[in-house]
C-alpha cells in the first residue's frame, strides 16, 4: 500500500524537479534571455491564475467574472508593503508583502463571496464583474494607489527560484485539494446543487472556500507581477484581464488542471508569436474564441487530467493511424 | 432646485438611452437566456453608422437613423445566425464566452477599421440645436427627441409583444421553446426576430448618444452596455417596463452621483446597486420568481 | 417510540396547498409506504422532510440514537447528517461524475480529515481515503454495480441509475431511508429483484424506511404500513390488507382491480 500511495507522488516530484532544474540550466547559460523569461513569468503567473479560477468556475461551478479584481489587491498590497518597508527588509519584505497580498485578495474574497455566492450562474458572473469594476474604481481613485498612472518603480525579487516555489505551490496545494473529499464535495455542488446539500456537503461552505482559495491565489499571482513588471495601474486588472484568464480556464478544459497549465503555455506562445501583428491580434483572439467555443467548447483536455495512461492511449492512435496511412 | 430640477433632465435623456439598450439585452436574455454581450457593440457600431451617413453621405437625421437600424439588424441576425445559433443546446458558459468573443471581435475590428481614435460628431443645426428653458432649467430638442423616440418605441415594443402574433410566439418561447415548437411555432424565426428588434434599438441609441454627446470611440458601447445590463437585471430581465423603470432609475442615480458627489464613483454607485438589487431581490422589481422543480 | 414524527404539516406555494395538515409516525426499523395518486403531495413531503422546502407550518422532528432533532428550519445538509437520506424520483445522480465519486461524496460528511489534511495529503489523507474507497466499493457491490466504479454516472442504464441512486443514498450512513419511486420505470423482474433488496437493507443496515411508490404489488408485499394522501391530505392509515379494503382509498385512487385482488 505505502508504493501505491508514494509511486505518483514520486514522479510528481521527479518531473517537477527536471522542469526546474532544465530553466535553471538555460538561464545559466543564457540560453533564456530576458524576453524569454519575462514570457516564463506571464505564463507562470497566467498559471496561478488559471488553476485557482478554475476551482471557482470549473470544479465548484460559479462563474466568475472578476478574478482580475483579486489579482489586482495583491498586485496593489504587496507593492505599497513593499515601498513602503525600509530596504534593509530584502527578500523578506518581498515574501511578507507576497503573503499580505494574498490574504487581503482572500479576506476580499470571503466578504465578496458570502453575500453573492447565493447568485446563481449569469447573475454571479455579472455581479463578480461589477466587484471588479468597483475595486478597479477604487484602485483609480485612492491616493495610495496614485490614481489611474498607478504604482512605479515596485522592488523586483521575482526570479526563478521564487516563480516556481510559489506557481508549483499553488497548483499542488489545489490539485491536493481537488482530490479530497473536500474537492469532490465543490465538485457536487457543481453537477447538482440540491442534491449534494441532500447528500450531506454544505454547499455554501464550499462555495466560500473555494471562492477564498481562489482569491488568495489570485493574490499572489497579482503580487508576483507586481514584483516582476515593477508597473502596475488599474487598467491592467479591468475586465479584458478576468476574460483573458477564462479564456484560459475554457480552452484547457473547465475541471482539468493540467488543461489550465496547457493552454497558459499554449496562449503565451500563440500571444508572442503574433507580436508583430499588433492590430489584429485582439481580433484574431477574438475570432479563435468564437471558433473553439463552437468547435470545441470543452477545451482541450475536457474535465480529464495528463495522465501516463492518456499519454499512452494518444501514442496508441498515433501509431495506428501511421500505420492505415 | 433648479439645480435639481436640471439634473432630472439630464438623467431622463441617459435613462432613456439605458432604457432603450436594456431593451436589446432584455429580450435577448428572457427568450435565449444569454447575455448577449455583442449587443453594446452593435450599439457602438450603430453609432459609427450614424457617423458616416452624417458625415460622409450627408444624410439628414430621419435618414440616418433609418440606415442606422436597417445596418445594426443586419449584424444582430447575422451574429445571431453565425455565432449564437450553433450553441444553443451548450452549456451557459460556453455561450456566455461566444458572446464575450462576438463583443470582443466588434470593438477590435472596428478598431482596425477606423482607427482607435475618438470621433468628433458633426454639429447637428436646425430644430435639433434648439435650447429652451423651463422656468430657469435648459432643456434642448435633443433631450426632448430622445426622451420622447424611448417612450415611442417601448411603447411600440409593448404594443408588439402583447398584442401581435409574433409577440404572442416570442413570449411562448421565452417560457418553453421547447413547448413552443411543439405548438407549431418557428422558434429559429421568433429568435431572430428577439434579435432584429434589440439590434434597431441599438442602432438608433446609438445615433442618438453620437448626437447628444458628439464623441464616439470603439471601446464607447463596454460600460454604458453593462450598466443597460443593470438596467435589465434592476427591472427584472425579461421584463420590457422592468427594463425601462431600471434604465431611468440608473440613468438618475448616475446623474445624481455625478452632480452632488463625486463623478469619479458614479461607476461605482451603479455597480454596488446591481450587487445590493441582487442580493435583495434577484429577480429584479418587475422579474418572475421561477422555481426549481425537485 | 417514533423515529419520525410529523404534526399537522402544511406547505402551500402561494395560494395552491401542496400539502394540508399531514400528520404521520413513523417507528424504529418499519417499513411504511406513502402512496397516492399523481399530485397528491408524496413527493413535497419528502422535500419539506429533507429540508428542500420550509414548511409553512407544522413540526417534524426525528429521533436517532437517544437524540431529539426538530427538522423544521434545517438545511438540507444538516439533515442528512442527522441520519436521514433520500432518493429523488427524477434522478438527481452526479451525472458527470463517476460511479465511486457519486458515492464517495455521499461519505463526505463521514470523511475524517479537515481542511489542513486535505490540502497538504497529510497522512490521515491517505488513511481515510483508502476506508471510503472501501466502503464505497462494499456499497456498489450489494446492487451488482462495484464493476462499473469508473464509468460516468450519465452512461449507466436506467435501472442502474435508480440502483446507483439508493447506494448514495444508503452511503450517508442513514438510520432513516426515503425512498421516492424506486421501481418507477423498471420492468417486472428488476422490480421483484428491488423488492428483495430493500427488504434486506433494511435489516442489514438497522434502517428505518419510508417509500413513495406507484407499484402497488411492491408496497403491498414489503411494507407493514401504509399511508394514503390525495390531494394534500391524508387520507387513510393502516396495513395493506385494511388499505386495500378501506373504501376511500379506492375511490380515490385504487380503483376497482386491486380492491378485488
Amino acid at each position: 500500500m505505502k508504493e501505491l500511495v508514494k509511486k505518483p507522488v514520486l514522479r510528481k516530484g521527479v518531473g517537477l524537479v527536471a522542469v526546474f532544474i532544465i530553466v535553471q540550466l538555460l538561464l545559466m547559460t543564457g540560453v533564456m534571455n530576458d524576453y524569454y523569461f519575462a514570457t516564463l513569468v506571464t505564463i507562470c503567473i497566467n498559471i496561478i491564475l488559471a488553476s485557482s479560477l478554475n476551482l471557482i468556475t470549473g470544479f465548484t461551478g460559479q462563474l466568475s467574472l472578476g478574478h482580475a479584481g483579486f489579482m489586482s489587491i495583491g498586485a496593489y498590497t504587496c507593492a505599497i508593503f513593499m515601498m513602503h518597508v525600509p530596504p534593509g527588509w530584502g527578500v523578506g519584505a518581498f515574501l511578507a508583502g507576497v503573503l499580505l497580498g494574498a490574504v487581503a485578495a482572500g479576506v476580499v474574497g470571503l466578504l465578496v463571496g458570502l453575500p453573492t455566492l447565493r447568485l446563481r450562474g449569469d447573475y454571479l458572473a455579472i455581479a463578480t464583474l461589477g466587484l471588479s469594476e468597483i475595486i478597479r474604481i477604487i484602485m483609480v481613485n485612492l491616493d495610495i494607489t496614485n490614481g489611474a498612472a498607478g504604482l512605479s518603480g515596485i522592488p523586483r525579487f521575482v526570479n526563478w527560484i521564487w516563480l516556481f516555489v510559489f506557481t508549483a505551490g499553488v497548483v499542488l496545494l489545489i490539485a491536493n485539494f481537488i482530490n479530497s473529499t473536500h474537492g469532490r464535495a465543490c465538485k457536487a455542488v457543481r453537477e447538482d446543487e440540491i442534491a449534494a446539500d441532500t447528500m450531506g456537503v454544505n454547499t455554501t461552505r464550499y462555495k466560500v472556500i473555494a471562492f477564498i482559495v481562489g482569491a488568495f491565489s489570485a493574490g499572489i499571482a497579482g503580487a508576483l507581477y507586481a514584483s516582476y513588471f515593477y508597473v502596475i495601474k488599474p487598467d491592467l486588472f479591468g475586465f479584458l484581464k478576468s476574460v483573458d484568464i477564462l479564456v484560459i480556464v475554457v480552452l484547457g478544459g473547465l475541471g482539468s488542471l493540467s488543461g489550465s497549465i496547457l493552454a497558459a503555455i499554449l496562449l503565451a506562445v500563440m500571444s508572442s508569436l503574433l507580436q508583430s501583428f499588433a492590430e489584429i491580434r485582439m481580433v484574431l483572439y477574438a475570432v479563435m474564441l468564437v471558433a473553439i467555443m463552437i468547435f470545441r467548447p470543452q477545451g482541450l483536455m475536457g474535465s480529464k487530467e495528463v495522465s501516463l495512461a492518456l499519454l499512452k492511449k494518444f501514442g496508441k492512435n498515433l501509431t495506428f493511424k501511421k500505420k492505415r496511412v | 432646485m433648479d439645480q435639481f430640477m436640471q439634473q432630472v433632465i439630464n438623467g431622463l435623456s441617459l435613462g432613456s438611452i439605458y432604457a432603450l439598450i436594456a431593451l436589446g439585452y432584455t429580450m435577448v436574455y428572457g427568450i435565449i437566456n444569454l447575455i448577449n454581450f455583442a449587443h453594446c457593440d452593435i450599439y457602438m457600431i450603430g453609432a459609427y453608422v450614424g457617423y458616416f451617413c452624417l458625415t460622409v453621405f450627408k444624410l439628414d437625421f430621419v435618414t440616418t437613423v433609418l440606415v442606422a437600424m436597417a445596418a445594426c439588424t443586419v449584424l444582430g441576425v447575422t451574429i445571431e445566425k453565425v455565432a449564437y445559433k450553433p450553441l444553443r443546446n451548450s452549456s451557459r458558459i460556453t455561450a456566455l464566452i461566444t458572446a464575450i468573443g462576438v463583443s470582443l471581435f466588434l470593438e477590435y475590428g472596428m478598431m482596425f477599421l477606423v482607427g482607435p481614435n475618438v470621433r468628433t460628431y458633426p454639429e447637428i443645426t436646425g430644430l435639433l440645436a434648439e435650447k429652451f428653458n423651463i422656468g430657469s432649467v435648459i432643456v434642448s430638442t435633443q433631450q426632448v427627441i430622445i426622451v420622447g423616440i424611448s417612450l415611442l418605441l417601448m411603447v411600440l415594443l409593448q404594443f408588439i409583444v402583447k398584442k401581435t402574433r409574433i409577440g404572442k410566439g416570442m413570449r411562448a418561447v421565452t417560457l418553453d421553446a421547447d413547448a413552443a415548437r411543439l405548438m407549431g411555432i418557428n422558434v429559429d424565426s421568433t429568435i431572430s426576430f428577439t434579435f432584429v428588434l434589440g439590434s434597431a434599438f441599438a442602432g438608433i441609441a446609438g445615433v442618438l448618444v453620437g448626437v447628444y454627446y458628439n464623441s464616439i470611440n470603439p471601446l464607447m458601447g463596454y460600460l454604458p452596455g453593462l450598466k443597460a445590463f443593470i438596467a435589465a437585471v434592476f427591472g427584472g430581465i425579461g421584463s420590457i417596463p422592468g427594463a425601462m423603470i431600471g434604465g431611468y432609475t440608473i440613468g438618475m442615480v448616475e446623474v445624481m452621483v455625478s452632480g452632488y458627489a463625486n463623478s469619479m464613483y458614479k461607476d461605482a454607485v451603479v455597480f454596488a446597486i446591481l450587487i445590493l438589487i441582487l442580493i435583495v431581490r434577484p429577480t429584479g422589481l418587475l422579474g418572475r420568481n421561477v422555481r426549481e422543480k425537485v | 417510540m417514533a423515529e419520525l414524527s410529523i404534526q399537522k404539516l402544511t406547505k402551500s406555494f402561494g395560494g395552491l396547498m401542496a400539502v394540508s395538515n399531514v400528520s404521520l409516525e413513523i417507528k424504529n426499523g418499519e417499513l411504511v409506504g406513502l402512496i397516492g395518486p399523481n399530485g397528491a403531495g408524496k413527493t413535497t413531503v419528502f422535500n419539506l422532510l429533507t429540508g428542500i422546502y420550509e414548511p409553512t407550518s407544522g413540526e417534524i422532528t426525528f429521533e436517532h440514537d437517544g437524540r431529539k432533532t426538530r427538522l423544521n428550519k434545517l438545511k438540507p445538509y444538516r439533515i442528512s447528517k442527522a441520519g436521514i437520506a433520500r432518493t429523488f424520483q427524477n434522478i438527481r445522480l452526479f451525472r458527470d461524475l463517476t460511479v465511486l465519486d457519486n458515492v464517495r461524496i455521499a461519505m463526505h460528511q463521514n470523511a475524517g480529515y479537515g481542511l489542513l489534511a486535505g490540502f497538504l495529503h497529510l497522512p490521515a489523507h491517505a488513511l481515510e481515503e483508502k476506508k471510503i474507497v472501501e466502503e464505497s466499493i462494499n456499497l456498489l457491490d450489494i446492487f451488482n454495480l462495484s464493476d462499473k466504479k469508473n464509468e460516468m454516472a450519465r452512461n449507466l442504464p436506467y435501472g442502474e441509475q435508480r440502483r446507483l441512486e439508493i447506494v448514495r443514498a444508503l452511503a450517508t450512513g442513514p438510520s432513516l431511508l426515503l425512498l421516492d419511486e424506486p421501481a418507477a420505470g423498471m420492468n417486472l423482474g428488476e422490480t421483484a429483484q428491488l423488492t428483495e433488496t430493500i427488504a434486506q437493507l433494511r435489516d442489514r443496515f438497522d434502517l428505518t424506511v419510508l417509500l413513495i411508490e406507484h407499484d402497488m404489488s411492491l408496497v403491498m408485499r414489503i411494507c407493514e404500513r401504509i399511508y394514503v394522501m390525495d390531494y394534500g391530505s391524508m387520507i387513510a392509515e393502516g396495513a395493506p390488507e385494511e388499505i386495500k379494503a378501506n373504501p376511500r382509498v379506492i375511490k380515490a385512487y385504487l380503483g376497482e382491480d386491486v380492491a378485488n385482488a
